[in-house]
């Protein structure tokens, strides 16, 4: 393979040095050169979502951007949600509003409603739905991610009030 | 044959244990890791050393195959070794569960296409090389020569031939009760109609995956990414593969939905198991998305003929059904189970004096099809239904009139109908069907909706409402089997020889043993869907974990219990009786004060060197296998009302009500989750999700821009109620299966809905209704 090409990106805060081809996909380089296996892969073809991370915070498709373009770029995955062990509270909304079923869509669900309440945690109820219409569930039929991402936003102003408490 | 089946009234009380977390919407234990990334599904699974495995695939849908060239292929850095048939003719046809129906045996499918490829997507060559972009290189480098055959796209045509003497036509399923000619000819009026659902299936977000891995130091032949049936699976592979079942494990990880379609046993399972074997290294396999559109098991498509006989009152005399299933190109794993539970289930909750049916189990040119969440049921209930409206509109009653008058009533219980289904006699086992009919038109306002879309119509909107009663089955038999142990440090341990689809099985077998033996439910470790901890199990399908598993963790967890209590009554010398478990510790029952006793200090008692078991088994630990003859029938009814936009021809579900009696909800929460997954999968099935073929048979549906799955925005409102008024008779828990109602009757209820829409009864003749047969229909009423 002619093509190799040595890149460095930042995981999760950490940096990780690969050598890929030009062809290599960014959810191949974090699933299998990097070992992160929690990004999923429903469509390869941009659809489905399930391979949403976060890209200097913006949500993308990682089967949809070469590893190569994610050079230097700061990507963020469902791994990294949860900070010294302790859930995020999107990701313990999921749990208590059971919104997830088989799981598989779950990471790709979290990375967009994340960037979605850091975007804009009062988003309107319309704005929500044409936001999460970007990612297909196949299990939970909706209904409980939206409660999740309510619920969420609602744990982060009480944490946010907390804070600012004490 | 009833005599096990004693009225509802007579019941005693549900079961109850002293763990009180049956029947309360706790979290899942599943979730933890699935939220993380930490979960285990197909493409996580890796092996030093392992070759990916490439398919090539059909292009044509009928073609003689001449010559499959490799060479080119082969030479490409990395390749291992490339198959076609004449490598893999020692590997015999993938088999099918045994029905009633037999003689399906030549219409089975080799793992690669000998001489003749049947369908576009099926398997002709496949490719091991290191690394999965080159092995996709390579695969795109073996050319096959072939001669193409005419193709047959249609089950109702004139039969084709499949090989020389066998036609396109493997079985015909019928079935008849009572005076069907008479009926007929007694009869006020015969309302008949043409009828008939789309292609389309599960489609679950994970694709499917399979890692097979030779352990020779055991001999042990591993396969992973497996789901649903890892039991007859297993045995299966080693009768494949001439292998002993005890030298073949599998292992199920997380499972990415299942929805009939995952977990069955496919040629690539086999190729992947074969190559490990052969070629000393483990193989990994994973499909793709336009892979799994063409190569996963379809569904549905069905076309039927159907024409009922009523008297003046509109009162079923008798339904005649003629119906041609599309099985696509091969038979597969379920034989012709879904024309049988089609021919079975399509009478549902009403009182049939007489029936017809042939179900014609029809090949085509097209992907394999097999069952899809309510297989049989989505499609016959979509037929009946559409029957009471035509009665209804023939007759000049009411919808919900026509229904009352011909639902079997709650006295009638339990109902025998001279039918079966799967191989069992159909016992609806208990229901108050109206009860619950008119509970669900209280719930969703169906009477001041009236009101509304005269309304509503009236303002120039174009809005109806629609309505189908359904029945399901559950708990299909005859066993399963659950192991409750206690260890020396008190954790608790079920296996199960059931799997898990991502539904919640864990949660709730856990709920179930927790409830049993007065412990932490969130504490217990579930085991399922692996053949080296369990030696038999009959899997994860037709809605049965709850009501089969459930009911043997039920038995295995009382068993644990009772002998908790004989040892611990000894040690605290009082008797079994004055004792029971709180949080883990046996105490006594009464709440008095009093000596007490952990499990952990239990099971210690009952180890293997305690002095007090002295040669017996030791181990806290009980097995316990619970068998059915029947099945259980859970019931419901779907509302939705929907609007039209005039100008896209675009249905839009604005609110829908599912209501659904399921005896007894474990976890309503885990209920209510699959009812509305279920109901969103039904409006795929009824608005969106088709496989289409062009002419010559070439697929046009896939990739998800043209097979089109809900997303949040085609979602209605969507309320449940849950009805726990008729406990099953037939399992001690009084459970009936949630996973299907949620799906069974979306079809039948978005046709009634349009026609409302569109006030013309009957307009509705097939699903999906896609905007175009809308827009055709609208300007036919212009």
């Amino acid at each position: 393979m002619s093509d190799l090409h040595d890149i460095t990106l930042v995981l999760n805060g950490e940096r990780h040095a690969v050598r890929v081809e030009a062809r290599r996909t960014l959810a191949d380089v974090i699933r299998e050169d990097c070992g992160l296996t929690g990004t999923h892969l429903g469509c390869e073809h941009g659809v489905c979502g399930a391979c949403t991370v976060l890209m200097d915070g913006q949500p993308v498709r990682a089967c949809l951007v070469f590893g190569v373009q994610a050079r230097g770029r700061a990507i963020r995955t469902v791994e990294g949600l949860a900070e010294g062990g302790r859930l995020s509270p999107l990701q313990q909304a999921f749990i208590d509003e059971h919104a997830l079923q088989c799981g598989y869509c779950t990471p790709g669900f979290l990375m967009l409603c994340t960037a979605i309440l850091e975007a804009d945690p009062e988003i309107g109820d319309q704005a929500l739905v044409d936001a999460l219409s970007s990612n297909i569930c196949r299990c939970t039929g909706y209904a409980n991610i939206v409660k999740a991402v309510r619920a969420a936003a609602a744990a982060m102003r009480a944490g946010t009030a907390a804070a600012e408490m004490a | 044959m009833t005599d096990a089946l004693a009225p509802v009234k007579e019941r005693p009380a549900l079961a109850r244990g002293p763990g009180k977390v049956v029947g309360h919407a706790v979290t899942r234990i599943e979730d933890g890791p699935l939220v993380r990334g930490e979960g285990l599904f197909a493409a996580d699974v890796n092996f030093p050393r392992q070759l990916h495995m490439r398919m090539v695939r059909a292009e044509l849908a009928h073609a003689r195959i001449l010559a499959v060239s490799t060479d080119a292929a082969r030479a490409m850095p990395g390749v291992v070794a490339i198959w076609t048939a004449e490598d893999v003719a020692d590997i015999p046809l993938i088999p099918f569960r045994a029905t009633k129906v037999r003689g399906l045996e030549p219409y089975c499918q080799p793992v690669l296409a000998r001489d003749r490829m049947r369908y576009v997507g099926e398997p002709v060559a496949v490719v091991f090389a290191d690394d999965p972009y080159r092995a996709e290189d390579a695969a795109e480098l073996v050319v096959v020569e072939a001669e193409e055959l005419s193709v047959l796209l249609d089950a109702t045509a004139p039969l084709g031939e499949f090989s020389p003497g066998q036609d396109t036509e493997p079985t015909i399923v019928r079935k008849a009760y009572g005076e069907i000619d008479a009926a007929f000819r007694d009869a006020h009026a015969v309302v008949e109609l043409e009828l008939s659902v789309g292609r389309h299936s599960g489609v679950p977000l994970e694709t499917r995956g399979a890692i097979a891995r030779y352990d020779a130091a055991h001999d042990v032949l591993e396969l992973h990414g497996t789901a649903k049936k890892q039991h007859w699976n297993r045995d299966e592979i080693a009768r494949l593969l001439g292998r002993p079942p005890q030298g073949v494990h599998l292992f199920e990880g997380h499972v990415g939905g299942g929805f009939g379609v995952r977990g069955e046993l496919y040629p690539e399972d086999l190729l992947v198991c074969a190559a490990a074997l052969r070629l000393r290294r483990p193989v990994k396999w994973i499909e793709d998305r336009r892979e799994h559109l063409v190569a996963t098991n379809h569904s549905r498509e069905q076309h039927h003929r159907i024409r009922a006989a009523v008297d003046a009152e509109g009162r079923l005399l008798g339904i005649d059904d003629v119906f041609f299933h599309d099985q696509g190109a091969y038979v597969r794993t379920h034989g012709a189970r879904v024309v049988d539970l089609a021919a079975g289930m399509l009478p549902g909750p009403y009182r049939l004096p007489a029936y017809r049916v042939a179900g014609h189990f029809r090949l085509t040119n097209k992907t394999p099809s097999a069952t899809y969440r309510a297989p049989g049921r989505f499609e016959t209930t979509f037929v009946r239904e559409r029957l009471m409206d035509a009665i209804a509109a023939r007759l000049g009653l009411d919808r919900v009139e026509v229904r009352r008058r011909n639902l079997v009533s709650a006295a009638e219980m339990p109902h025998a109908r001279p039918l079966d289904a799967l191989g069992t006699e159909i016992v609806l086992d208990s229901g108050d069907y109206e009860g619950l009919l008119d509970k669900a038109l209280s719930r969703f306002g169906w009477n001041a909706l009236q009101g509304e879309l005269a309304a509503r119509r009236a303002a120039g909107e174009c809005v109806g409402a629609g309505l189908a009663f359904f029945v399901e089955k559950s708990g299909l038999g005859p066993s399963d089997g659950v192991r409750v142990s206690v260890d020396a440090n008190g954790a608790v341990e079920l296996v199960s020889g059931a799997a898990s689809v991502g539904q919640g099985v864990e949660t709730a077998l856990a709920q179930i043993c927790a409830e049993a033996l007065g412990v932490d439910y969130a504490r217990i470790r579930v085991v399922r869907g692996r053949t080296d901890r369990i030696e038999f199990g009959n899997g994860a399908h037709a809605s049965r974990v709850t009501v089969m598993s459930g009911s043997a963790t039920w038995e295995a967890a009382l068993a644990v219990r009772a002998m908790a209590l004989d040892t611990a009554a000894t040690l605290l010398q009082l008797r079994p009786s004055d004792l029971t478990i709180r949080d883990g510790e046996v105490c006594r029952a009464d709440g008095l004060p009093g000596p007490s006793l952990a499990l952990a200090e239990v099971a210690r008692r009952m180890g293997p060197n305690s002095p007090a078991m002295r040669g017996r088994t030791p181990g806290l630990t009980a097995e316990k296998w619970f068998w059915s003859d029947h099945m259980a029938y859970p019931y419901g009814v779907h509302l939705v009302l929907v609007r039209i936009d005039r100008g896209t021809g675009q249905v839009v579900a604005e609110r829908y009500l599912v209501a659904n009696d399921i005896g007894r909800a474990i976890n309503p929460m885990l209920v209510e989750g699959q009812i509305v997954g279920g109901l969103a999968q039904g409006l795929g099935g009824a608005l969106l999700e088709e496989f289409r073929y062009d002419p010559s048979g070439q697929p046009l549906s896939t990739t998800f821009a043209d097979y089109l799955i809900p997303t949040i925005a085609e979602m209605p409102a969507a309320d449940v109620l849950i009805a726990e008024d008729a406990p099953s008779p037939l399992n001690p828990l009084g459970v009936k299966g949630a996973g299907e109602g949620g799906t069974n009757g979306v079809g039948a209820a978005i046709a009634a809905a349009v026609d409302d829409a569109l006030l013309r009864p009957g307009a509705v003749t097939a699903l999906p209704v896609v905007p175009a047969t809308v827009r055709r229909l609208l300007d036919t009423l212009a």
